[in-house]
């Protein structure tokens, strides 16, 4: 279904104003809706993300960016209510096609959460997690990828004294850091990030937003937030959303200084929302 | 509008304006009904501890007695200690993995708001209100008569084997019984789990069971121990579930396989106080008894609790 729209709906994505029209890009939203039983939360969005850019996501409470974040990785599969129209490709594959293997699809789209949430394991196990699911057991390479991880993280001068001792001592932005780690231990291509600094104190978010900036260089990044400063520092593209529509998506610059839009010029400088 | 202005601080006092009698005495009634429910239990464990102790002897303990057991000087309990422990272990070993999976479906998987989901819950509370000897007719009629007979019938046994009372139809009467016990603090602590953590999980990849039997179980387990603890608290002093399916008057010897009769503690005190010739002379045997009852009780929940505690001590070291 989604297949024989998509020529159109291209078009009509660079219409709006789709600023990564150059190239090929990895996720692209075509026409996206999203009911919650009667109510539709999210209004046929479309918009496509490059590779290896970080990619925000503004916009006031309940507007429905973090419901289409956990599109991109099907977290509302877990919501009976939940119903979709339209489609989310990932690499020129539909993610909602029948044929599609969620688990397959979440090693590749990792997560990290608003409310940092390791399990009560200890470090190493927290990230060794995913590697064992998907198959691998073998110490010595569980032990590379743990540490690497947790370098990448930035996490591991702090805690490789004390790898085996619970995550639940860590501090909150370590903790954080500890989700990041987790996530990107099995690889994924996508890092979808649902505010994740927003509990954090002002230190801790800056380490994470240096770690964001560096993990840029591996990943695709897509991050939900409602600090704007943070947007503007980070992203390199942003997507403004309101009551479930997405008003303007552009280049970060552009939508923090020369929005097309009213709404976007009012929501940035801070006149609602 | 009127300008509302703040009363000067000074010249008004922090005293309240009268005695707030309804909370001196509802705090006063909490306390009152604490004390006497203390004091009942104080009174039956006092009475029970002074007349049984004088009876209570290693001997009494570790002999088989003989056919006339209302002597206590020859007398023992033995066979009811084993009975008991033995069908409290099988009814353990029956309910919790029952239990704990129907909980499991109950709370992962059945969709909430169906009607079988409902219906269900409404058959796990309604169970728990069953009285105890319908479970017991209960497992007369279906393990013994339905169960054991075709399976005698099928397997072509001479006689009756699994067809007649046995410790293993009147332990899984019992696990029928604590069923709903299990079920609900099973429930209770895979709710308590953080969505958080399920999410975590399910976005590495893992499948509903893997999160399930890796994050969610290991974190539910205490609460899972508290709902055994609760069964066998339950079903130890339970006789009628018992009385058809499995219980014997007297046996000579200990029982050694699953479809033996079995004399039980709980039993033996409804025997010692209606078929004694001598009212008086077997009442010191009969509060030893029941001592021995309490006492063995105790240690069966006092395990459970050790258990409990170990994990709780594992998982503390994690949390």
């Amino acid at each position: 279904m989604a297949e024989s729209l998509l020529p159109k709906l291209t078009v009509a994505a660079t219409a709006r104003g789709d600023a990564t029209s150059s190239g090929t890009p990895l996720i692209e939203i075509n026409q996206l809706s999203l009911y919650y039983g009667a109510a539709r939360a999210l209004k046929a969005i479309s918009l496509s993300v490059q590779e290896r850019v970080v990619t925000a996501f503004i916009g006031p409470s309940g507007c429905g960016k973090s419901t289409l974040l956990r599109c991109v990785n099907r977290m509302n599969d877990l919501i009976d209510t939940v119903r979709i129209e339209g489609g989310i490709k990932i690499g020129g594959h539909d993610i909602y096609n029948a044929d599609v293997d969620v688990i397959e699809l979440r090693k590749r789209v990792g997560m990290v959460f608003q409310k940092s949430n390791p399990f009560p394991k200890s470090i190493y196990e927290n990230v060794a997690y995913g590697l064992r699911l998907h198959g691998t057991t073998k110490k010595s390479e569980v032990d590379a990828v743990v540490e690497q991880s947790l370098r990448s993280a930035a996490l591991w001068d702090e805690v490789k004294d004390r790898q085996h001792s619970s995550a639940l001592g860590l501090s909150g932005g370590q903790q954080q850091r500890l989700c990041i780690a987790r996530a990107i231990a099995i690889k994924p291509e996508i890092i979808l990030m649902d505010e994740p600094a927003s509990a954090l104190d002002p230190i801790a978010t800056a380490r994470i937003e240096d770690l964001i900036m560096e993990l840029k260089k591996d990943f695709t990044i897509i991050i939900v937030t409602h600090n704007m400063q943070q947007a503007a520092r980070m992203s390199d593209f942003t997507a403004f959303f309101y009551l479930g529509e997405l008003v303007e998506f552009d280049t970060t610059t552009k939508i923090f200084t020369n929005p097309a839009q009213k709404r976007t010029e009012d929501y940035v400088t801070g006149r609602f929302g | 509008m009127n300008e509302v202005r703040s009363p000067k601080p000074a010249g008004r006092s922090f005293h309240a304006a009268s005695f707030d009698y309804p909370s001196f005495f509802f705090s006063g009634l909490t306390g009152l009904a604490t004390l006497l429910i203390l004091a009942i239990l104080g009174v039956i464990l006092l009475n029970i501890v002074l007349n049984g102790l004088p009876g209570l002897s290693w001997r009494f303990v570790s002999t088989i007695p003989k056919k006339d057991f209302f002597d206590l000087e020859t007398t023992g309990v033995l066979p009811m200690i084993v009975g008991t422990t033995i069908r409290v272990l099988v009814m353990t070993i029956f309910v919790i993995p029952v239990g704990v999976i129907t909980a499991i479906y109950l709370t992962e998987y059945a969709p909430n708001t169906s009607l079988v989901t409902r219906l269900l819950r409404a058959a796990v509370n309604n169970l728990a209100g069953v009285p105890s000897i319908v479970f017991g007719l209960f497992g007369l009629g279906f393990f013994i008569n339905f169960i054991g007979k075709n399976l005698d019938a099928l397997l072509h046994n001479p006689g009756p084997v699994w067809g007649q009372p046995a410790v293993l139809w009147a332990s899984l009467t019992l696990a029928v019984m604590t069923l709903p016990v299990v079920i609900v603090a099973t429930e209770e602590s895979l709710k308590a789990i953080p969505t958080g953590l399920r999410e975590a999980s399910l976005a590495l990849g893992a499948t509903k069971l893997e999160t399930i039997v890796k994050i969610v179980l290991p974190q539910a387990l205490p609460g899972i121990l508290t709902g055994g603890i609760l069964a066998v608290s339950r079903a130890a002093g339970e006789v009628a579930p018992i009385l058809f399916t499995g219980v014997a008057y007297y046996m000579a010897s200990l029982p050694h396989k699953l479809t033996d009769q079995f004399m039980d503690l709980g039993y033996h005190v409804f025997v010692l106080s209606t078929q004694s010739p001598n009212i008086e002379q077997t009442r010191p045997l009969l509060y030893a008894t029941v001592l021995v009852l309490l006492g063995l009780t105790f240690a069966l929940n006092f395990v459970a609790i050790i258990i409990r505690a170990r994990v709780r001590k594992k998982l503390r070291a994690l949390n």
